[in-house]
């Protein structure tokens, strides 16, 4: 059983769950932005919840499946359809060997996540198939897809399709966007205005938008408070001594632009980290596009821990859906 | 200034042991880290230690922030009473300075660079106070490197040079980053050193580049084939200046599965190190030759 890449879409990627246990020598966690929505697609399709799928960003991968197959599309609105016929997103369909499928265009969310039964069965590089390109690293070859490549998938136990996911448990993607942050880190570089104007103004997400992180425009330019800076920290008042980047750490180089470091995250550097977006909202900004509106809400420790218990209520209402 | 600790979110804590570099400070940064890491807290994921930092990552459904934080600090007085002595390894370097590629690839982007009439070497050169090329060289290449951190992408060591803060080499990174950088260029911005681990975008100072592949993810180079990363935290790195003969027999070695890197395992003692910089790492060096 395989999987034809006739085109690629934008960039499609291998991912699963992740790679846990390498940010040490800067190799990142990996895997899909939008957790939620892969595991949902796996679940629908039989898979164990982290089996490995495909990624897409703002547009659909064309493929031909050389048997029959099962399989489910989450994340992202953008509709696909078996030999031009339209199937149901959050839900699992039949395909038949030598059937193709294909994707119309973007509705809203960015990224859609594909499962086919079995899972894709590239190997496993430091126990994830999660494709991480910088490294030539997991996934297909190391790279994202390209026309000409054959994906090989697993064996499938036999699920059916026509399940799907309850409306009430699909996360479907809007605007404005808002993101729970945990002030911290390098928070109190800021001057008391830029503290303010950081959660009182509207971003937008920029153009540079990937995996490796999320830029965002539009807010006031963050002001610092003065001081001789550290030895070896370089001279910009957004430099320090180069550390680590927790996943979801915004970083604002030069206080203009803020980044939000997602599953590809460089592990450190040298910029002043003013706070981290909070777990439960990580799956969000994987379906953010472009120009989407966003404000950031400061929260505290206890308001993240009380939202990550929500979303795992959340995924246990959907493992027991699909169970 | 005293040890600040700080979430990164719920997932992660961040100790910061010093806001400026200095070897002190890495040392206890890695001593803590270490620690943590033997201290087996459960719930905590990963640990990622930084030139004067680092960071865990903790899951909080297994053991809650607040009780991260206790254990973590509870290592911090234990840390500072233990003995400052590491068990690491030192590891020679071949380096082929003011070689053709970083050269190509620095005049390349030359409208980036603070000083487009010159090379990097000698903008550092200069402003390093060096007479000239050949003194920047001995003295990059005279004194052992901590790798101070191992990261931002696969494999990359950060290396911090282990002498005196007034003899440290600093340089600013590029006005604007370049979007080329060949795969094991030599590399320095601010007070820290680099190896590029893969081709890629980058804002250091380019020196010179390195036969020696560190970062293999086919696992096919003969010195990588346990594991795909050569460097790791707490490292000692020598760099020992190669012409282009020896740059092009070792990169034919390399292919041909029979180059290994010299390396040894010593002990380092930060306070026997501070009594006599310059015979410990004379006495350090001599050690990559089995003396």
């Amino acid at each position: 059983m395989a999987i034809k890449v006739l085109h690629h879409g934008l960039a499609t990627t291998v991912q699963d769950l992740g790679r846990p246990g390498y940010f040490h020598l800067g190799i990142p966690l990996g895997g899909a932005m939008d957790r939620y929505a892969l595991r949902a697609a796996n679940l629908l399709v039989g898979n164990d919840e982290g089996a490995a799928g495909l990624e897409a960003v703002f547009l659909g991968p064309k493929l031909e499946f050389t048997e029959d197959a099962v399989v489910a599309v989450t994340g992202a609105d953008m509709p696909v359809r078996v030999d031009g016929v339209e199937q149901p997103g959050w839900t699992a369909f039949a395909v038949r060997a030598g059937q193709t499928l294909t994707f119309d265009f973007l509705k809203s969310g960015a990224r859609i996540y594909i499962a086919v039964a079995g899972g894709i069965d590239v190997p496993l590089a430091l126990g994830s198939r999660s494709t991480y390109p910088i490294g030539a690293l997991g996934g297909y070859k190391g790279r994202p897809l390209a026309a000409g490549d054959e994906l090989p998938v697993g064996a499938g136990n036999g699920s059916a399709e026509g399940r799907s996911v309850d409306a009430s448990l699909r996360r479907l993607a809007a605007a404005p966007v808002a993101l729970r942050v945990l002030p911290g880190l390098y928070w109190d570089r800021l001057s008391d205005e830029a503290k303010q104007s950081f959660f009182a103004d509207e971003w937008k997400v920029a153009p540079e938008a990937d995996r490796m992180g999320y830029r965002f425009r539009g807010g006031t330019k963050l002001s610092f408070v003065e001081r001789e800076q550290p030895f070896g920290a370089g001279s910009d008042p957004s430099n320090i001594v180069d550390s680590c980047y927790p996943y979801g750490s915004i970083q604002v180089p030069g206080g203009t632009e803020p980044i939000i470091l997602h599953r590809d995250a460089v592990s450190g550097g040298g910029y002043f980290m003013l706070g981290t977006v909070i777990s439960a909202d990580m799956d969000l900004i994987g379906q953010m596009q472009p120009h989407t509106p966003t404000r950031f809400v400061e929260v505290t420790m206890d308001e993240a821990l009380a939202a990550r218990a929500a979303e795992t209520v959340r995924l246990g209402a959907l493992r027991a859906s699909l169970a | 200034m005293p040890t600040r600790y700080t979430f990164g979110g719920d997932e992660h804590l961040f100790v910061e042991c010093s806001d400026e570099m200095s070897l002190e400070a890495f040392f206890k940064s890695l001593s803590m880290a270490n620690g943590v890491k033997e201290s087996g807290i459960k719930g905590i994921t990963e640990i990622c230690p930084a030139n004067a930092s680092f960071q865990i990552k903790f899951d909080p459904d297994v053991i809650k922030p607040d009780d991260v934080l206790r254990e973590v600090r509870a290592i911090e007085g234990a840390a500072a009473r233990a003995e400052p002595v590491i068990r690491t390894r030192i590891v020679e370097i071949p380096v082929f300075y003011n070689d053709p590629w970083t050269h190509e690839t620095l005049m390349r982007f030359r409208e980036r660079h603070q000083e487009p009439s010159g090379t990097d070497l000698d903008y550092a050169t200069r402003i390093n106070g060096y007479g000239d090329v050949d003194d920047f060289v001995a003295a990059h290449s005279g004194s052992p490197w901590f790798v101070s951190m191992v990261g931002f992408v696969a494999g990359l060591p950060f290396m911090y040079q282990m002498v005196e803060r007034q003899r440290q080499i600093q340089v600013p990174k590029y006005l604007r980053p370049r979007t080329d950088t060949p795969r094991l260029t030599v590399g320095h911005g601010g007070c820290f050193g680099c190896i590029y681990s893969v081709r890629g975008a980058g804002g250091y100072q380019m020196f010179g580049i390195t036969p020696m592949p560190i970062f293999d993810p086919t696992q096919t180079t003969s010195y990588l084939r346990d594991f795909m990363v050569f460097f790791r935290p707490g490292d000692i790195v020598k760099f020992k200046p190669i012409d282009r003969d020896a740059y092009d027999q070792a990169v034919e070695d390399v292919d041909k599965g029979r180059f290994s890197p010299p390396v040894r395992e010593v002990s380092f003692d930060l306070r026997e190190f501070q009594k006599a910089i310059t015979g410990y790492n004379t006495r350090l060096e001599g050690m990559i030759n089995g003396h």
